[in-house]
Formats: C-alpha cells, sequence, structure tokens
C-alpha cells in the first residue's frame, strides 16, 4: 500500500499509535508522532512510497518525533527527535517539527549504515549514469538537484550518497529534496510542477521546506546507479555557465573528508572511494541560471563516457 | 527474574535459539543490541558458532555494519596506544592499559566485537602531573569541564579529567589508582602495578595481570554510577572468566587476590550477575569462599532488585515501572560506596540542583 492511500485520520491515528512502517530507498523506518505537522509533512511528501502496519515487520530505524513533556509544550513549545530512545539533538522549537524528523532520519542512515560508504553529496542520474554534487552549503547544490529531478533527471539523493562497499553502485534515497530560503521562491516559478510543502521558519538554516521526490525518482528507488561524474557545483550571481575538468585525486580528497563513515571503515573506504574516482569524470560547474545549468547537465549525460571500469578492487 | 522481553541476555546465553525467532523478535534484539552496544559482539557470537545465517537478510546489515565498525576500532586502539607510548615515553615508570583497550593488548577474546568510548591507562600517582602535561605536549587536552566538575575530579576521583586529543578526537581516562582515595575500600595501585604484565610484541606497555583485569572490570561496573554500557561490561567479564577458567588453579587465585585488594564484595556482585544475565560457570566453592564478603540476605534482595534493573538492556522495552528508580539507586549507592557522606550529600546536591543550569552540564563520570 502507498501512503497516499491511507485517508488523513487514519495516518494520524497511525502515528499516534503503533508508528507508521515507511520504506525509503534501503531502510525501513517506523515513525511515531503526535505533531499535527509531522502527519502532514509526510503526507504531503511521502504518498508514492510503501507504507505497512508497523506490527507486522522489521524495521531498520525506530524514530519518534514529540513534544518532551506537558509543561513545556505550554511554557515555550519545543520538539525532540528520539531515535529509540536515544536524544542525539537539542530540541527545536515546536514549528520546526518537520525539519527536524528529516534531519534525524539522515542522522540515523550517515551515523549506522556503515555497509555504505556515505558522502554528504546530491546524486542524481539520467540514462544510466549517476552524478554525484558534492558540495559545501550556500553553493547551491539543493536548488540544482531540485531543479535537475524537475527536468526528467532521476533523484537519487539530495544529501547522501550511498555508495555500495560491494558493489561500487550508488543506491537510491529518494526522499525530499530540503530547500532553503530565496530557493523556495525560485524553484516554485523554475517549474509549475513543484510541490513544496510548508515552510517552518527561523530554523539554523533559515527558512526552510522539502520538495515532494518526483513519482518516477520513487517508483525506482531499488534500482541502483552507476557513478558516471563528480560534478561540484557553484553558484555566484551573474556567472557563465561552466563546466572545467577537475583533478581526481583532489576530487578524492574532498570525498574522502566529506564521507560521513570514511574513517569508520579503514582500507575498505579508501577501496570504496579509489574505485569510484576510477570511474568518474570530474568537474567544477559555475552557473547563475539554472535553465542553462539543466542543459548544461543535459549535454553532459548525453555525450558517450568512458566504458564500465574492470572491477579491480582486491577483495571482492 | 529474567524478564522475557530481555531478549539480549537470552540470545548471548543461548545463541543457537536466535534461529527460531519470528523477524518481529529479530527488531527487538537489534534495537536492545544497539542500545547495549552488543551489535558487533553479538555478530562475533554468531560468527563463532556458525550462526551467521540464521540472522535473517532484513535484519544483517545492522550486524555487518556495527562489526566493521569494531573491527576498525581494534586497529585504531592498538594505533593509539602506541601514540600515547610515544607521548609518555620520557616517563621514568610503566605505562599500563586497562579495560577494552588492555582486551585488545593482550589478545583477549572480551576484544571481540569490543566498541570503544575511550582508552583508558594507570600511571603511578607520583608521575600523574608528569604524565599529564606529556600528554597536553602530544595533543590531549581536558574539554569542557565546569569548574566544579575539574576540581571535583581532581581533589576525589582515582582519574584526571578525560583528555581528549585536538586532531583524532579520541579520549583518554588517566588512572593512578582503580578506586578513589575516599571509596570504602581502596585497592592499592602499587600492588596492581607491581603485578602487570607486558604486551607481547608493543616494548614498554603494560596490561593488569589476568586477575587483576577482572578485578578492575568488576570494581569499575559496582562503583561506577551510570550503567549505559552496564550489560556490555558484564559481558566483557563473562568471556574473561570463562577463557581465564581454563587455566589451572585460577578460581582460588581470583578469590585470594580478591581479598588482597579488598575487592571481594564486587567480585561477589559481578559472579553473581555475570550469572544471572549470561549463564557464566561459577564453581561452588567460590562462592563458599567469598561468603565472608557476600552482602546480608536482607541487603541482597535489595541489591538484586537493583542490579537485576539496572544493568539489563538500556532499552525501553526491558524497563519496568521500577527501572528508573533502580537505575538512580545504583547512580546513589555507587557514590556512597566512593565517598563519605559529609563529601557526598554536598556533591549529590550541586549535581541535582546547579549543574543543571550550568553551560557545561555534566561529564560522564563525576
Amino acid at each position: 500500500m502507498k501512503l497516499h492511500q491511507v485517508p488523513p485520520a487514519e495516518l494520524q491515528d497511525c502515528l499516534r499509535d503503533a508508528g507508521l512502517w515507511l520504506r525509503t530507498g534501503p531502510f525501513s523506518l517506523r515513525i511515531r508522532s503526535r505533531i499535527p505537522t509531522v502527519a502532514e509533512g509526510l503526507a504531503d511528501l511521502y504518498g508514492q512510497f510503501e507504507v505497512r502496519h508497523p506490527h507486522e515487520t522489521f524495521a531498520d530505524f525506530h524514530v519518534d518525533v514529540n513534544a518532551p513533556s506537558l509543561l513545556r509544550r505550554w511554557l515555550r513549545p519545543q520538539v525532540d527527535f528520539s531515535f529509540d530512545g536515544q536524544l542525539p539533538f537539542m530540541p527545536l522549537p515546536y514549528d520546526q517539527a518537520y525539519p527536524m524528523l528529516e534531519w534525524g532520519l539522515n542522522w540515523c542512515v550517515s551515523m549506522h549504515a556503515h555497509q555504505f560508504l556515505i558522502v554528504h553529496a546530491a546524486v542524481v542520474e539520467k540514462n544510466g549514469g549517476a552524478a554525484i554534487l558534492p558540495a559545501p552549503p550556500g553553493s547551491g547544490k539543493s536548488t540544482l538537484t531540485a531543479a535537475l529531478v524537475l527536468s526528467g533527471w532521476r533523484l537519487l539523493s539530495d544529501e547522501l550518497a550511498l555508495i555500495d562497499r560491494k558493489s561500487g553502485l550508488i543506491y537510491p534515497l529518494p526522499r525530499p529534496v530540503s530547500l532553503k530560503n530565496q530557493s523556495i521562491p525560485l524553484i516554485r516559478s523554475f517549474s509549475a510542477e513543484a510541490f513544496i510543502n510548508r515552510a517552518s521558519h527561523d530554523t539554523a538554516k533559515g527558512t526552510v521546506a522539502h520538495m515532494r521526490p518526483p513519482r518516477e525518482s520513487v517508483r525506482r528507488q531499488h534500482e541502483p546507479a552507476r557513478p558516471a561524474w563528480v560534478i561540484f557545483p557553484r553558484w555566484a550571481a551573474g556567472a557563465a555557465t561552466s563546466l572545467a575538468p577537475r583533478s581526481a585525486a583532489q576530487t578524492f580528497m574532498f570525498l574522502a573528508q566529506n564521507a560521513f563513515n570514511y574513517s569508520h571503515l579503514g582500507a575498505d573506504g579508501f577501496r570504496t572511494g579509489t574505485r569510484l574516482i576510477d570511474q568518474v569524470a570530474c568537474y567544477d560547474f559555475a552557473y547563475s541560471r539554472l535553465d542553462e545549468a539543466v542543459q548544461a547537465f543535459d549535454r553532459l549525460a548525453e555525450t558517450p563516457r568512458q566504458p564500465e571500469a574492470a572491477e579491480h578492487a582486491p577483495g571482492h | 527474574m529474567r524478564p522475557a522481553t530481555d531478549l539480549l541476555s537470552r540470545t548471548l546465553r543461548t545463541p543457537e535459539l536466535a534461529a527460531q525467532l519470528s523477524l518481529a523478535k529479530w527488531d527487538l534484539l537489534v534495537r536492545q543490541a544497539r542500545q547495549a552496544g552488543l551489535l558487533a559482539r553479538l555478530h562475533a557470537r554468531f560468527d563463532e558458532l556458525g550462526l551467521s545465517e540464521a540472522i535473517p537478510r532484513l535484519a544483517r546489515w545492522h550486524f555487518e555494519a556495527a562489526a566493521a565498525l569494531a573491527h576498525k576500532q581494534q586497529i585504531a586502539v592498538r594505533w593509539e596506544v602506541c601514540q600515547i607510548r610515544d607521548a609518555l615515553a620520557g616517563l621514568n615508570g610503566p605505562l599500563v592499559v586497562m579495560k577494552g583497550a588492555a582486551y585488545v593488548m593482550a589478545g583477549s577474546p572480551a576484544a571481540h566485537g569490543r566498541l570503544f568510548n575511550d582508552i583508558d591507562i594507570l600511571v603511578p600517582r607520583r608521575l600523574l602531573n608528569q604524565a599529564e602535561a606529556a600528554l597536553m605536549l602530544a595533543g590531549w587536552h581536558t574539554t569542557g569541564l565546569s569548574a566544579y566538575d575539574d576540581r571535583y575530579y581532581r581533589r576525589w576521583m582515582h582519574e584526571i579529567p578525560p583528555m581528549q586529543h585536538i586532531r583524532r578526537a579520541t579520549v583518554i581516562d588517566v588512572h593512578h589508582a582503580i578506586l578513589p582515595d575516599t571509596a570504602r575500600y581502596f585497592p592499592d595501585p602499587e600492588k596492581l602495578l607491581g603485578r602487570a604484565v607486558p604486551v607481547a610484541d608493543l616494548p614498554d606497555v603494560y596490561v593488569l595481570a589476568a586477575e587483576d583485569r577482572i578485578l578492575h572490570s568488576a570494581a569499575h561496573l559496582f562503583h561506577d554510577g551510570e550503567l549505559p554500557h552496564g550489560l556490555r561490561d558484564l559481558t566483557d567479564l563473562d568471556l574473561l572468566l570463562r577463557h581465564e577458567a581454563a587455566t589451572a588453579h585460577f578460581w582460588p587465585r581470583l578469590v585470594t587476590r580478591a581479598t588482597e585488594l579488598q575487592l571481594g564484595r564486587p567480585l561477589f556482585y559481578a559472579l553473581r550477575y555475570a550469572r544471572h544475565f549470561l549463564d557464566t560457570p561459577v564453581p561452588g566453592d567460590v562462592w563458599e569462599a567469598l561468603r565472608p564478603v557476600a552482602p546480608s540476605p536482607v541487603l541482597l534482595r535489595l541489591v538484586d532488585g537493583i542490579f537485576s534493573r539496572a544493568l539489563a538492556p538500556s532499552h525501553a522495552s526491558c524497563s519496568d515501572a521500577l527501572s528508573p528508580v533502580a537505575r538512580q539507586a545504583a547512580y546513589v549507592r555507587a557514590h556512597w560506596l566512593r565517598m563519605p557522606s559529609h563529601l557526598l550529600l554536598p556533591h549529590l546536591f550541586h549535581k541535582a540542583f546547579i549543574s543543571p543550569h550550568q553551560e557545561n552540564g555534566s561529564p560522564k563520570a563525576a
């Protein structure tokens, strides 16, 4: 059953009571919350995802988003994210319950899923090639990702590149795309098809909202993709669209530093990273106009790529 | 009294029953094991017994990911111990590695699937200032403590505040004894240092003698106020005891040594709860020999009520109505054993009413 088939009242009851079982890419979640905006956010953004009755089955991550105490609710309403009883974060204002769920889920994956090398990067795919977009905050990574997936690219992830240590393939986790501040109206005007949920204001990142992942990306959420490019986007006002090759060695170092669990994986993290670098072309990408940026990516997806690199990783 | 919901200790006792668990039970087992820091240890146990195939496909990655982390940590601990040794090379005295890091250095089965939060070392008290200065020069610094906590550590504790490496973020606990000076029992550190054994492939690094490692683990478990890793530490004890029990005259040596170090009572508790949770085999004459140090039946019932709860996996599914009280009681009891009441009451008052309002919060051991 898909989440959009669950009537709103039933969804709220389920979240309040036994919890909602939801599958996103390789991970199953059990989410509990008494907060109406959490139910609303899930209904708005996760409609195409598979849900089940939580009693039936196994869940990878059991999470709660709730107000800490009754007293607190009246004095200064706040919200806690709990991972099966652990509280990894300080409470946030009540209004930020939904984004807190999304951030908490990113934390769950990046702290535990060591079967993957997990790089802080967006990943999109076209014609069988995946583009990894690692970038520091403020580089316009999420805005570009949103524009690409609204223009026919498949969303694999907005935040977490899951590189399988055994196969080297990238596994999709097509959860909603997080948009900040001016990106929200920008993406709304970029495409009439973009659905963006209710914004939360005054978060640590400013105003935050999430864009619903395209239906096709969710339908293909169990289909891994072969890495083809690592592209560092950089938005600058008035910049001409340009794609310039960059050093593979530097790219590797950047990916290692921006992987959540590179150091946890030891030698295997190094092997996974070097195998990835051998398969991809690396670029710096400057842009100011989203439509031109999408065209540049489309041209890249059309040019023939180097054939699939030979399997050479020792130990597999 | 073993709650039926405590799947984790049941599985540690009888791993072969895992093959019969439903998927819903695996869900619970993974959650309990994660909270207790025992996913990797359980994986190691399944592996040794050829039971890995019994783990359902959906649950498997949780065990494998934890095992990958544990494997990396073992390598990292060895490397880190070398760094500590180099930092303390000028010290005119032994460097003794304790607890988890010692199990790794000694190649003990208690290292299997062990996860680490920090590295514990013991240096002679006369060299403590020198050791702290040398570690600071090599990049380790005391971090994030309130003035009260810093003073508390330095005045009353058997260790200096935890030191964190400025670049690698690894944490060392530097001890000069295994219990505070103010504790009811005070095992003489010189006696421990006197029997420390060298690590085979790493000159100038020592670990405590096998019995002392067990007694230290017991003293730590039953004198430490907070027990987030209580069950993990108990499984360390279980593995150490089962391993050493194979050597001749182990049990009499252990009991004699416990008496020498004034650690008979914690040994009694360690054996009692290891048997309770993990079915650790303990010969009947050991109980007989420990009778003089055992608590009275009334006290024992109370302590049973506390530790059968406080040492259970710290997961909601293993808690009953009394669990929070039991954990609180374990906290107060540990402090009562460590400090006379004229020191303890002001300390608990400070922790309850003043520390929560200070920026730094409370450190893990204070």
